[in-house]
């Protein structure tokens, strides 16, 4: 079953209502022990990585999450926490993905980015199977992934910036795909089927 | 590079969607989740709704709607009206909603900003601000637009932006419910000292409204309530006419 991660602030709602709609059963864990019994594990997040890196200490799921060998998708927030460092709040992160995350620069841009931005995928993963390549999806963000060898899609913000990724088990993405209508159940649906 | 948003207000009393309801040949505007569930599969790029409950029995059933709205639809939603403490911010969010959209309790106690930041990071803060122009300045009202507050509107935006706000929703009351398109001069003065999302807010009629809130008025997004309730365009009819007119639109 899918282990959602409840970690107090984050909008678990949100994620848990798109796994209803799919009709895919979960349960949500705030502990290790909790989720130990899951095969699949989410992330869902909004929220800010402090405070989201707090509860995930507090909790004791910091090395929980880094050995992991089952199947994870990082949803926003929960594809940040996975690299080793944000600027936000200059907060220490699980350390998955040996690279920082960056904020935007804010004399050209309006941060945070909140909208709508199109996905060019590299190539074709199963996280995209039957997703085009240019689709839009919906984004809240005022930090972001740079581009990586792990990145498996890229949108444009200013700078391009790493959208989705993918690392071994992990998967993430930086949008949130349970509120970018249709195409994002797609994908939920395919890291549910196929990842 | 990220694009408007076309986002429909809901207002909801008791239960109801209120506006619109004299408006005898349109939807009974009554089912907001019905409504939302409508504008979301019609390619709204975010949903609005505002409580105006008078009555705490009206604020309840409200927290209950946005929990079934949030069932239904798969785009993003921010929830506003009478919101006063970080507890009822994470209530809301908690509910399934995306954003809450602060006004009145803002202004009364701008430190609700920052906490209901430290919550929820930036964005999804929206700070609502209802202004008027006085002579040769905006001012913002609040309540409801019934109380004169005399704050500058351009200096409490910026101020909502330093204690954490990540949009603002910027609604003119001069142009308000005239259909006579949006308040450039408003849009103008503000988006410009401002580094966050600015949503238009007020006076939508013609489709070429839409067009001058994106391109002389530079806002980010734009918020309208009647044009999409009394259905005079449809949200695909829009933005089919904003992308013709090379305004990047989701379709």
């Amino acid at each position: 079953m899918i282990g959602l991660v409840d970690y107090g602030t984050g909008n678990l709602t949100s994620v848990a209502n798109s796994l209803d709609r799919l009709k895919v059963n979960y349960f949500k864990g705030s502990t290790a022990s909790e989720l130990s019994v899951a095969d699949k594990i989410i992330f869902p997040g909004i929220g800010e990585a402090k405070t989201a890196m707090d509860s995930i200490e507090k909790q004791g799921l910091t090395s929980f999450i880094r050995s992991l060998r089952i199947p994870f998708l990082g949803i926003c927030i929960g594809l940040q926490i996975l690299f080793e460092h944000t600027e936000e709040r200059d907060t220490d992160c699980i350390g998955v993905i040996g690279s920082n995350i960056k904020r935007f620069d804010e004399s050209s841009l309006k941060v945070p980015q909140i909208g709508w931005n199109k996905v060019s995928l590299k190539v074709n993963f199963p996280l995209f199977d039957g997703i085009d390549d240019g689709e839009y999806f919906y984004f809240v963000n005022s930090y972001y992934a740079p581009l990586i060898p792990e990145t498996i899609a890229v949108t444009e913000y200013g700078v391009d910036f790493t959208s989705a990724l993918q690392k071994d088990n992990f998967y993430a993405v930086q949008f949130h795909t349970e509120k970018s209508g249709i195409v994002g159940e797609k994908l939920l649906k395919n890291f549910i089927e196929l990842c | 590079m990220i694009t408007k948003r076309i986002i429909p207000c809901l207002d909801v009393k008791d239960g109801r969607t209120v506006k619109g309801v004299k408006f005898k040949n349109l939807r009974d505007a009554g089912d907001p989740i019905e409504l939302a569930a409508f504008y979301s599969s019609e390619g709204a790029d975010e949903l609005v709704f505002l409580d105006i409950s008078a009555s705490l029995e009206g604020r309840e059933t409200f927290v209950d709607i946005v929990t079934e709205i949030a069932k239904e639809i798969n785009i993003p939603f921010t929830v506003g009206g009478g919101i006063s403490t970080p507890e009822q911010v994470i209530r809301i969010i908690k509910a399934g909603a995306e954003k809450v959209s602060l006004n009145t309790a803002a202004v009364l106690n701008p430190d609700l900003i920052t906490a209901s930041k430290k919550l929820l990071g930036s964005q999804s803060v929206v700070v609502a601000i209802d202004a008027k122009k006085n002579g040769d300045i905006w001012e913002v009202y609040i309540k409801g637009g019934s109380e004169n507050t005399g704050l500058n509107a351009l200096e409490w935006a910026v101020r909502a932006e330093e204690l954490g706000a990540g949009e603002i929703l910027l609604t003119s009351m001069d142009t308000d419910g005239t259909a006579e398109g949006f308040d450039i001069a408003l849009l103008k003065e503000i988006g410009s000292k401002l580094n966050i999302p600015v949503i238009a807010s007020g006076g939508a009629g013609k489709m070429d409204s839409f067009l001058d809130a994106f391109n002389r008025g530079n806002a980010d997004a734009a918020l309208a309530a009647s044009v999409f309730h009394y259905n005079k365009y449809s949200i695909n009819e829009l933005k089919q006419f904003l992308s013709k007119n090379n305004i990047r639109v989701r379709r």
